[in-house]
């Protein structure tokens, strides 16, 4: 195993200072009353006891992005001719986020199994993804909302990351994960760990004990579908949903989208815009024929998709990473949580007609 | 290097025609000779064809991958995109990314009859499993075609009609919700007509596309002819986007149309969660 450094907390905006020269540096800071994952600038300052409004999603997956820019230009050959020249944008450069928490970054795993198989793959998420760094922070902050252990992970889960910081007294134990993230960590602003590692076990066990017990999900992919022509569970459970949309906003693990053209002059994009699976267009055919015709239909698939379609198809992997922004973030006070245990324990006998 | 899966292909309008007041085709070649020599496709693949500034929309090919001289596009007007085609001509630059989904299980269907119930623009991915079995004929058994629009000029491919026709392969039907003047052929409503041409689901498989009123109606005709479920084929016309499995818009459940699809059997579709 790689060995473990220390960095004090005074010494954390230096670091960042010197991973800035080489790469795009991202860190919790406050925007107005968010807090975001924002370029670092060591005149703000960086955020780190509590979990950021949004994730560092749009890290990997900007919440608008260009995939193909095209110019219009006359035909010199047939000057009544237009031409159309259409080119792919590929990012470049490497990014480093610093404290993403271990959910956050799961959410990019939950990415990785639709945009990285064997069949596809995304290149511009790839091209982010190869080269978006995580030193993620373990959580020491754990909130009513927070149940990443429902879904198979924890508050040190290093799933995802390339570093793992755990709160020490003083400041932070550096684990390598990956080899890249060993990389990182060649700073002489660091120190031997060694000392510290019983006391970061400690912290562990003890976060994780402050998460409530962790409910059994497995029954959740079968016992959803068992509800779906159930649409008076749906109506009722939905029935306070303004169809914002926020919930999936700021999922870290939501990966759909949309793709638009734009166009001033002779010059255009293609881009692809975050979208979501809660809105009324999402959907809609050509014929006027809607699918999904209400928010109950709509908060279904959200519910169903997250917690019995994605695991269906990815090995029983819960689309979920336990975050809690959807339910902290929601104006309707919709529990995610509520609605899946509501439908696990669901008894048909309960629907007699 | 990986492929950029939503990178267009550049192409050219070859030849446009006015189909009816609302449907138009294109029959376009790629750009790049060996894109378009090296193109191959199953029938009833989809491409996801662009008016760049305007956006993308999803068509089925219905040329045959047996004629590839061009790739055949007809598109009803709905909305933007498809607006914006209707306006382009001969020489205009398109975009084109095919093909996509999955495609009639056409090596099944060997030595079988078949059975095609085309409704309205539905008769386009009809088309290309059609003119793909002509092509092949020897390898397929009795082949009926019922078509059906709303009148005479509302429908589509009425140029290669007369064909369709005249040959002693294929048993075409041809219909119209209501009489017209000078109209030939029936009159009535395609689940009727086919309750009343009946075809035999003996070593048959029925083929059947059209608007969601019409498949209801024609998939309770072909029950009550003796069809089952797994001699029943359709497509699904959900929205699509990226049409490689990733944008997320085109689920039922745990499918994914754009991959899983959009060909199904009525016992596949039985399968899917009730969300049509
Ligand atoms: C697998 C498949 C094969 C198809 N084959 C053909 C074909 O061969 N010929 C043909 O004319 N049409 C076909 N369609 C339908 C065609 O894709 C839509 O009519 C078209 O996308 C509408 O685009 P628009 O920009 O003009 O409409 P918009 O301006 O985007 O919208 C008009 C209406 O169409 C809906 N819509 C938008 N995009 C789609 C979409 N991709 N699918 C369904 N509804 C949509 C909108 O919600 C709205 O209600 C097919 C669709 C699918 C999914
Ligand atoms: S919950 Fe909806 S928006 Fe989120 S990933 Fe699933 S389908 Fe997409
Ligand atoms: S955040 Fe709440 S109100 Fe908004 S769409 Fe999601 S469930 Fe509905
Ligand atoms: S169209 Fe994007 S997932 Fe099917």
């Amino acid at each position: 195993m790689a060995k473990v450094q220390f960095i004090k907390a005074a010494d954390v905006k230096p670091w960042l200072a010197e991973l800035a020269k080489e790469h795009r540096v991202f860190a919790p800071s406050y925007d107005g009353e968010a807090l975001l994952f924002r370029p670092f600038d060591p005149a703000r300052e960086i955020v780190l006891d509590r979990a950021a409004t949004m994730p560092p999603k749009k890290t990997v997956f900007p919440q608008s992005e260009q995939l193909v820019d095209f110019t219009y230009s006359k035909d010199p050959e047939d000057l009544s001719r237009i031409k159309i020249d259409a080119r792919e944008t590929l990012p470049s450069g490497s990014t480093v986020v610093f404290g993403s928490r271990p959910c956050d970054v799961r959410g990019f795993t939950m990415f990785d199994r639709v945009y990285l198989t064997e069949k596809t793959t995304d290149i511009y998420y790839k091209a982010r993804r190869d080269n978006t760094l995580f030193i993620t922070l373990a959580c020491a902050s754990i909130e009513n909302t927070c149940f990443c252990n429902w879904v198979d992970s924890d508050p040190c889960d290093s799933t995802g990351s390339d570093v793992l910081a755990i709160p020490v007294s003083g400041g932070y134990l550096l684990e390598t994960v990956t080899d890249r993230g060993g990389k990182l960590l060649s700073s002489k602003l660091l120190v031997d760990g060694e000392s510290k590692k019983e006391e970061a076990e400690k912290f562990c066990e003890e976060v994780a004990g402050a998460l409530g017990a962790a409910r059994d999900l497995s029954q959740a992919p079968e016992k959803l579908l068992a509800v779906f022509d159930n649409m008076e569970f749906w109506d009722e459970v939905s029935a306070k949903c303004l169809s914002c949309g926020a919930c999936t906003y700021l999922c870290p693990s939501c990966y759909c989208f949309n793709i638009t053209d734009e166009t001033i002059g002779m010059k255009g994009k293609r881009l692809r815009s975050w979208d979501n699976c809660m809105s009324a267009q999402f959907t809609m055919e050509a014929s006027g024929h809607n699918p999904r015709p209400t928010k109950a239909h709509r908060l279904k698939n959200r519910v169903g998709h997250k917690f019995s379609y994605y695991p269906a198809i990815h090995g029983g992997v819960t689309s979920c990473c336990g975050c809690g922004r959807c339910i902290k973030s929601c104006p309707a006070g919709i529990d995610i949580r509520e609605i899946v245990l509501k439908a696990i324990d669901f008894k048909p006998a309960a629907v007699e007609e | 290097m990986t492929k950029n899966i939503y990178l267009p292909e550049m192409a050219t309008i070859q030849e446009v025609i006015r189909e009816t007041h609302n449907i138009m085709t294109f029959r376009v070649t790629l750009n790049n000779p060996e894109a378009m020599k090296n193109f191959s496709f199953k029938p009833g693949q989809v491409g996801q064809v662009s008016s760049f500034g305007t956006g993308e929309a999803t068509f089925v090919i219905n040329s045959p991958p047996t004629r590839m001289d061009y790739l055949q596009f007809s598109v009803m007007r709905a909305g933007e995109v498809t607006g914006k085609l209707h306006t382009l001509k001969a020489g205009d630059q398109i975009g084109v990314r095919a093909p996509l989904g999955n495609s009639f299980p056409y090596e099944d269907m060997k030595g079988k009859d078949i059975v095609f119930i085309g409704g309205g623009i539905g008769m386009a991915p009809l088309r290309t499993l059609l003119l793909f079995m002509l092509d092949n004929r020897a390898d397929y058994g009795k082949i009926t075609l019922l078509y059906g629009a709303r009148s005479p000029v509302d429908m589509a491919y009425s140029y290669e009609l007369p064909d369709w026709l005249g040959r002693d392969d294929l048993d075409t039907h041809l219909t119209i919700d209501a009489p017209y003047e000078g109209w030939q052929h029936r009159v009535g409503l395609i689940p009727n007509v086919l309750l009343d041409i009946a075809p035999s689901p003996e070593n048959s498989v029925a083929v059947t596309c059209g608007p969601p009123i019409m498949i209801k109606f024609t998939l309770q005709a072909l029950e009550k002819l003796g069809f089952k479920d797994e001699q029943i084929i359709t497509t699904l016309e959900k929205r699509m986007k990226c049409g490689v499995g990733i944008c997320g818009r085109c689920n039922i459940g745990t499918s994914y149309v754009c991959m899983d699809g959009p060909v199904f059997t009525r016992a596949q579709l039985r399968q899917l969660p009730n969300e049509l």
